[in-house]
This record gives structure tokens, C-alpha cells and sequence, in this order.
């Protein structure tokens, strides 16, 4: 619907929003952990009517060479067409690999994982955390959506038992052992629609905007990983000015994950 | 042979539920019978009219008429004109010659200069043939492209309700708001005017949308539309 | 039953199932309309641990193309599981069993719709399960069927179905995890609620004639109970919309 430019031109001239919002507003959001029985986490995320689950799973695995005392972290995302008729079967689409790699970034680069923790027997078996993103129904923002459904699921894993006479893991056994989390970054993402910037797009508003930039913060201030996205491009005043949202806004997000 | 009825005016029937037996009762909407007794064939809400049992549709997509007035999106080009797109499974056509009441010469303009895809118009089904194919004229006045605006998606089973009885709700909504408000049979309501305004009467729409049943809907829609910010 | 590892010593102590339930009864469900606001169509049925979710869009384009029928609709049935649906994650993306599962789901539903009035369309119904504890593709046929009537797609009836076999011995309804794993029979069925004609009937293990139509019986009786929590599931929802509306 480029037709809808003009009219979202407008209004955020004005400083306001189709929908109410003010630029520099998320929609309303809801966090809630422990929802899916069988996974070690879990996590479902409202972003308005944007809605994703999120599940990690935990297996005993080989490290990687390079790495070989240090736990492994995989992230995935399955854009099913359950969640939107703009949605495909078949392989990850570009968009779907895109989604998982950004949020692996933000989790890995700031070592909210303490992966070091994970470690079985050196070079031979491992922890492997698998997070799972899958987006319900998609209006806009699956970026945010899935990092916070990630690192509030993360935040509430439990390892399962692992029986070590049977070097197997036990999964319907879960322990007390909480997954070593020691950092929450948390993604926010930017639009920028005819020169206006504005934070959580709306799937109407994703389909008019020039330029997208995703910026995963942590505690201190710091930035985690980076992401822009679209045809059009950004200053590097832009950037700066959005790296300090994002800081501003990653504190109430981070507040808003449950603490269990 | 015994005539019995199984529901009232009003009732909301799923699919497969029996709503009366014998002959003496007539199938109407999206009732249909099956050997003495007639049966729903959607979710839908009971009107009974003497021995006449219709079953008015509750959801489901738009089935296009001929006369119905719908709002179209340009989707592809053909040899002759465009190819639209109305969130359904059905092809309609646009020829270059229902564009206007002027002869459009193809040989000093391209199909281009008219529509681009993306673009949408509004228009009359005036043809739908055996195959499936629908034609849409848009020649005739209010008929025509939609430049700019807002467009939002409406359930094509609640237009009746925004449009309200002899276009009361919809000639509220132009008189309060200023703006130009078109309604589409399939669903899409085309909004044009300033740009705060256009937003509070999308909003006002699916308020309509929702809860066409409070009783002070329109005072409610006032009241929406005169707010300040 | 006992050669398999893992395996309790017993499913039936003192006469009761291991979760409390007596050998004829169901385990609780829930249905929930309307969910997925992108979808035409949507739900969630939970039964017991089970959990799936459904979304139905169309009539549509057929796509591919060479999908086409002109006579009947192309009845898209797609059924998965989430990875962390099982105790052990599963690889996402279909697989030999999903594959399997789809396609009688789709001619489970196929007798419940007017397919020749959706001739050359296509009707897409996907169903992920969120959390598996046994009777995942019944619990899936009884949100498409409902998902389908909230799309306002044209049908005869709804589809009810439920699952029953034998474990301990003991005929009994709606198995959960451990009787499904380790029970001697598991036999899921589909029937058209107003007709009672069966549309899915799968069974594995061995059988008298007297137990198969024991656990028919046990079945159909349960999808009563099935039919009127779904039809209460799409009042529930269209209710609120239509309430003292003028026509």
C-alpha cells in the first residue's frame, strides 16, 4: 500500500501516529514466561496484535572446534503462514534468517549467555541452547517481539537433568540449575518514513517506511549488535540520535520482563 | 410428517446446525436442506420471515455481484488494461476502456500514465463470467482512481453496518469529519481528507466495526471524531 | 507393554488411570476463537497437555497453479509441530509422520465442506502444535473445523474428533502421554457430528471386532460432548458482536 505514504508523511510531521501513538511510543506490551510445558523456557510476547512464542531447548551436543569448553547457542525463526498470508512454505525465507541472526547477535555479543558454563566434558560434550522463535500473528515488529520472547524465555530456563553414567540427557527431568544468564539485551527498532524517525512500526507502517535500523542494547548503556534494514538510507547524525533512544527505551523494555 | 423449528429470529447457528424439520419451511441465505430438514451452512445469525429460514452470514470473504461497488488495487498489467487485486480468488479486469468517458489512445500513451501498480480504483462489477473472469468499470462518475488518502480493511459482512440504514452512519461520518469517505462492497473503505482526520475516522470505523450493537454508537462516534488531539 | 524402556510398571492402578481418570472419560478442553487477528479464520484447542493452534485463510488463488482443481477446492491442510512441542526439541519443517498426518486431516475435513462451491479456490489450514502430550492431530482437526466456521467457510457440518485405544488391557478414551507410548492400541477418529459417519479412522495394534466397535461407541459418544464445547466456542465468540444488532 504505497499509496498510504502521504498520509503517514503527514501525520508524523505532526509528531503523531495513525494509531495514537506518539513517534517514540512501543504499542502496549505483554510478557509472560512459563507457557509451554514441554520446553526448558518459554516465553509469549504481545507488541499490540503482534504476537510470538518463543521456546528454547536444551541438548548435550560436540562444541565446536574452536571453542571447545564453551556451551553452543542456536537461534531460529519459522515464519509460518499461520501468522500472515504474506508468509510462505517451504525453506527460511531471507526474511525469517535475517530475524533469527539479528537476535543470535544481540544474545551472543554481549555474552548474555554465559556459555563458558556450559561445558560437560572439554571438547567432547557440551550444553547446546536452542532458542525458537515463531511469530502467531505478525503486525509489525517481529524484531522486538522475538529478542524480548528470547531473552525472557532464556531468563527463565531451567537445565534438564543429565545422567552421566548413561551420558544422556534426561528431558522430561528438569533441575533446579538455572541457564546462566548474566546480561538481558533487549532490541529496539527504528523506522525512518520520509525524513521522520519513529520506534515500533506497525505492519502498515513497515510496508511505507525507507529505512529500518535495529539496535540491541544492554544494562550498562552499551550496544549489543546493529542491524539497518530497507532500501533507503540513514545519516550517521540519525544513527547516533537512535543509538540514544534505544538506550532510553531498552530500560523500559527490560523492565517490563518477568523476573521468573 | 412433523414440522418443527429448531431455533427463533436472532438465534447465532454454526455450520451443520439443524434449524427446522419438514417441507413446509423454506431454506434461504446460508441455509440449505438436506433430505426433510434444513441445516446451516455458515456461522451466521437466524432471520425468520413466515415459513422462509435465512441464514445470514456472520464471516467469510467477499463474493462478488454484478452492480456491486467495490475498491480495487491495480495488481498487474494486461494487453488492453490492468489486472486487480481484491483479497479474494477471483481475477477482475480492468480494460483501458472503462477508464474514462474519452477515447484513451494507446498509441500516444502508455497503460502507465493511468495506473500504476499499487494504485487503486473504485468502480461498478458490471460482468462476471462463466470462468470466473469479473469486469470493472470506472467510467462514470464517482467511479474513478483513488489519489492518496487512507484505506483501511473492513469484514465485508459488517459493511452494511458502516454504511447504516439509508447511509446514516456514513453521512454522519462525512458531516463530522469533512472528509470524502468511500466504501468498497469488498471490504475496503477509502478515507481522504486531512491526516488526523482521516486516522479518527479509520478509528471510528472499527469502533462500528466491533460494536455495531451499543445503542449510543453514534454519539459515540461523535464524540470520537470531536476530540481534540 | 513393559519390554519398552521407560515404561511405568502399570497405566490403570486401583481401577484409575494414572492421571486420575476413569477408562471413559476426557481429559478437559478448551477452545478459543478468533486468535489470530491476520488469519480469516483462527483457533486454540487445549486438551489436557495438548495445546494447538490454527488459522485458516481463504478461499484464495490457488497457488501453485498446479494445484488447481476446477471441480472442487484445494484443501491446503498443513499440519507441524513446534520444535519445543516435544520432551526432545524436533527439527522444525516437515517431516515423513507431519506429512502423513496432513493428509488425513485434510480428508477428514473434506467431507464436512462444500467443496464444489469453492471449484478452482483454494482454503489453506495450518496447525501447529505448541505442546504435545498425545492426540495432537485430533485436538488439530477439532480447531480446523472450528477455525474453518470462523472464516465463514460453507460446510454441512463441523468435525469432531478424539482419540481412544487400549493400554493395561483396558479399552479406554483420549490417551495421554504414557498410554500412548506405552498402551497396546491407539485409534484416532473423526466423525461428522450430525450424521455420525466416521471421516478419520487410523488404528495401530491388534483388535477384536467387539473392542473396535466398543471404542467407536466411546468415541462418538465423546464427540458429542466435543461438538458442543466447539459450538459454544464460536457462539461465545460471534455473541458479543451481535448482540441486539437492529437488521
Amino acid at each position: 500500500m504505497a499509496m498510504l505514504k502521504p498520509y503517514m508523511t503527514e501525520l508524523l510531521a505532526k509528531g503523531k501516529r495513525e494509531d495514537g501513538r506518539k513517534p517514540f511510543d512501543y504499542r502496549d506490551i505483554k510478557i509472560e514466561t512459563g507457557i509451554i510445558a514441554r520446553a526448558n523456557g518459554s516465553a509469549r510476547v504481545l507488541i499490540g496484535k503482534t504476537e510470538v512464542l518463543v521456546g528454547v531447548k536444551l541438548d548435550v551436543g560436540v562444541p565446536f572446534p574452536d571453542s571447545p569448553e564453551s556451551g553452543v547457542l542456536m537461534v531460529n525463526a519459522e515464519l509460518l503462514p499461520l501468522a500472515s498470508p504474506s508468509f510462505e512454505f517451504g525453506p527460511p525465507s531471507k526474511d525469517s534468517i535475517e530475524l533469527s541472526r539479528v537476535i543470535d547477535r544481540g544474545i551472543r555479543e554481549c555474552h548474555a549467555i554465559d556459555l563458558d558454563k556450559l561445558c560437560i566434558k572439554p571438547k567432547e560434550k557440551v550444553w547446546m541452547v536452542f532458542i525458537d522463535i515463531y511469530p502467531i500473528n505478525d503486525d509489525g515488529n517481529l524484531l522486538d517481539a522475538g529478542a524480548l520472547g528470547a531473552i525472557a524465555a532464556l531468563k527463565t530456563t531451567l537445565l534438564p537433568k543429565y545422567d552421566e553414567d548413561e551420558e544422556k540427557v534426561l528431558h522430561k527431568e528438569l533441575t533446579k540449575t538455572k541457564l546462566p544468564v548474566q546480561k538481558i539485551p533487549v532490541l529496539t527498532t527504528f523506522g525512518k518514513l520520509s525524513g521522520n524517525l519513529f520506534v515500533d512500526a506497525t505492519m502498515r507502517e513497515e510496508k511505507e517506511v525507507d529505512a529500518r535500523l535495529s539496535i540491541a542494547t544492554i544494562e550498562d548503556g552499551t550496544a549489543s549488535a546493529m542491524q539497518k534494514g530497507g532500501s533507503g538510507p540513514l545519516t550517521a547524525e540519525e544513527v547516533i540520535e537512535l543509538t540514544e533512544k534505544a538506550v532510553e527505551l531498552g530500560k523500559k523494555l527490560r523492565k517490563l520482563i518477568p523476573s521468573k | 410428517m412433523g414440522e418443527k423449528i429448531h431455533i427463533k429470529d436472532k438465534d447465532i447457528v454454526v455450520p451443520g446446525a439443524l434449524l427446522a424439520e419438514g417441507l413446509e419451511y423454506l431454506p434461504s441465505g446460508r441455509a440449505f436442506r438436506d433430505g426433510e430438514n434444513i441445516y446451516a451452512a455458515t456461522i451466521g445469525l437466524i432471520s425468520v420471515k413466515g415459513r422462509v429460514i435465512k441464514v445470514i452470514p456472520l464471516a467469510g470473504k467477499y463474493s462478488p455481484k454484478r452492480g456491486d461497488v467495490i475498491i480495487a488495487k491495480i495488481n498487474g498489467f494486461g494487453k488492453f488494461g490492468w489486472n486487480l487485486e481484491i483479497d479474494s480468488p477471483y481475477k477482475i479486469d480492468l480494460n483501458v476502456g472503462e477508464i474514462s468517458m474519452n477515447y484513451v489512445d494507446l498509441k500516444n500513451s502508455k497503460l502507465a500514465d493511468y495506473f500504476k501498480i499499487g494504485d487503486y480504483v473504485f468502480g461498478e462489477i458490471t460482468d462476471i463470467s462463466e470462468s470466473g473472469y469479473i469486469s470493472l468499470s470506472a467510467k462514470r462518475r464517482p467511479y474513478r482512481k483513488l489519489l492518496g488518502g487512507n484505506i483501511i480493511k473492513v469484514g465485508p459482512t459488517k459493511i452494511p453496518r458502516i454504511i447504516g440504514k439509508q447511509g446514516s452512519m456514513i453521512k454522519t461520518l462525512k458531516d463530522l469529519s469533512g472528509c470524502e469517505i468511500l466504501i468498497g462492497q469488498n471490504g475496503l473503505a477509502w478515507i481522504k481528507g486531512d491526516a488526523e482526520k482521516e486516522a479518527k475516522v479509520a478509528k471510528a470505523i472499527k469502533l462500528i466495526e466491533k460494536e455495531s450493537h451499543l445503542s449510543g454508537l453514534t454519539e459515540k462516534v461523535k464524540a470520537m471524531l470531536e476530540e481534540k488531539n | 507393554m513393559g519390554s519398552k524402556v521407560g515404561a511405568p510398571e502399570k497405566l490403570i492402578v486401583n481401577g484409575k488411570r494414572l492421571d486420575g481418570r476413569k477408562a471413559n472419560e476426557m481429559r478437559e478442553m478448551e477452545i478459543e476463537v478468533g486468535v489470530i487477528p491476520n488469519a480469516d479464520g483462527s483457533a486454540i484447542v487445549t486438551l489436557g497437555g495438548t495445546k494447538v493452534i490454527c488459522s485458516v485463510y481463504g478461499p484464495k488463488e490457488v497457488l501453485p497453479r498446479r494445484n488447481l482443481d476446477t471441480e472442487q477446492a484445494f484443501l491446503n491442510c498443513v499440519y507441524g509441530m513446534a520444535s519445543f512441542s516435544t520432551s526432545e526439541r524436533v527439527r522444525p519443517g516437515p517431516n515423513r509422520r507431519s506429512t502423513e498426518i496432513s493428509k488425513v486431516i485434510a480428508d477428514a475435513l473434506a467431507p464436512a465442506i462444500f467443496m464444489e462451491r469453492y471449484a478452482g479456490m483454494e482454503i489453506t489450514v495450518i496447525m501447529e502444535i505448541i505442546n504435545a502430550n498425545a492426540g495432537t492431530r485430533t485436538a488439530a482437526i477439532n480447531a480446523a473445523s472450528v477455525a474453518l466456521a470462523d472464516a465463514g467457510i460453507e460446510m454441512r457440518d463441523l468435525v469432531c474428533s478424539i482419540a481412544s485405544g487400549k493400554a493395561d488391557g483396558t479399552l479406554m478414551l483420549d490417551l495421554f502421554e504414557p498410554e500412548d507410548n506405552f498402551g497396546e492400541v491407539d485409534m484416532p477418529i473423526a466423525i461428522l457430528p450430525r450424521t455420525k459417519e466416521i471421516t478419520l479412522l487410523q488404528m495401530d495394534g491388534i483388535l477384536t471386532k467387539a473392542e473396535s466397535k466398543k471404542l467407536i461407541d466411546m468415541s462418538i459418544k465423546a464427540c458429542e460432548e466435543i461438538y458442543e464445547i466447539q459450538k459454544k466456542a464460536l457462539q461465545k465468540k460471534y455473541a458479543t458482536e451481535t448482540q441486539q444488532e437492529t437488521e
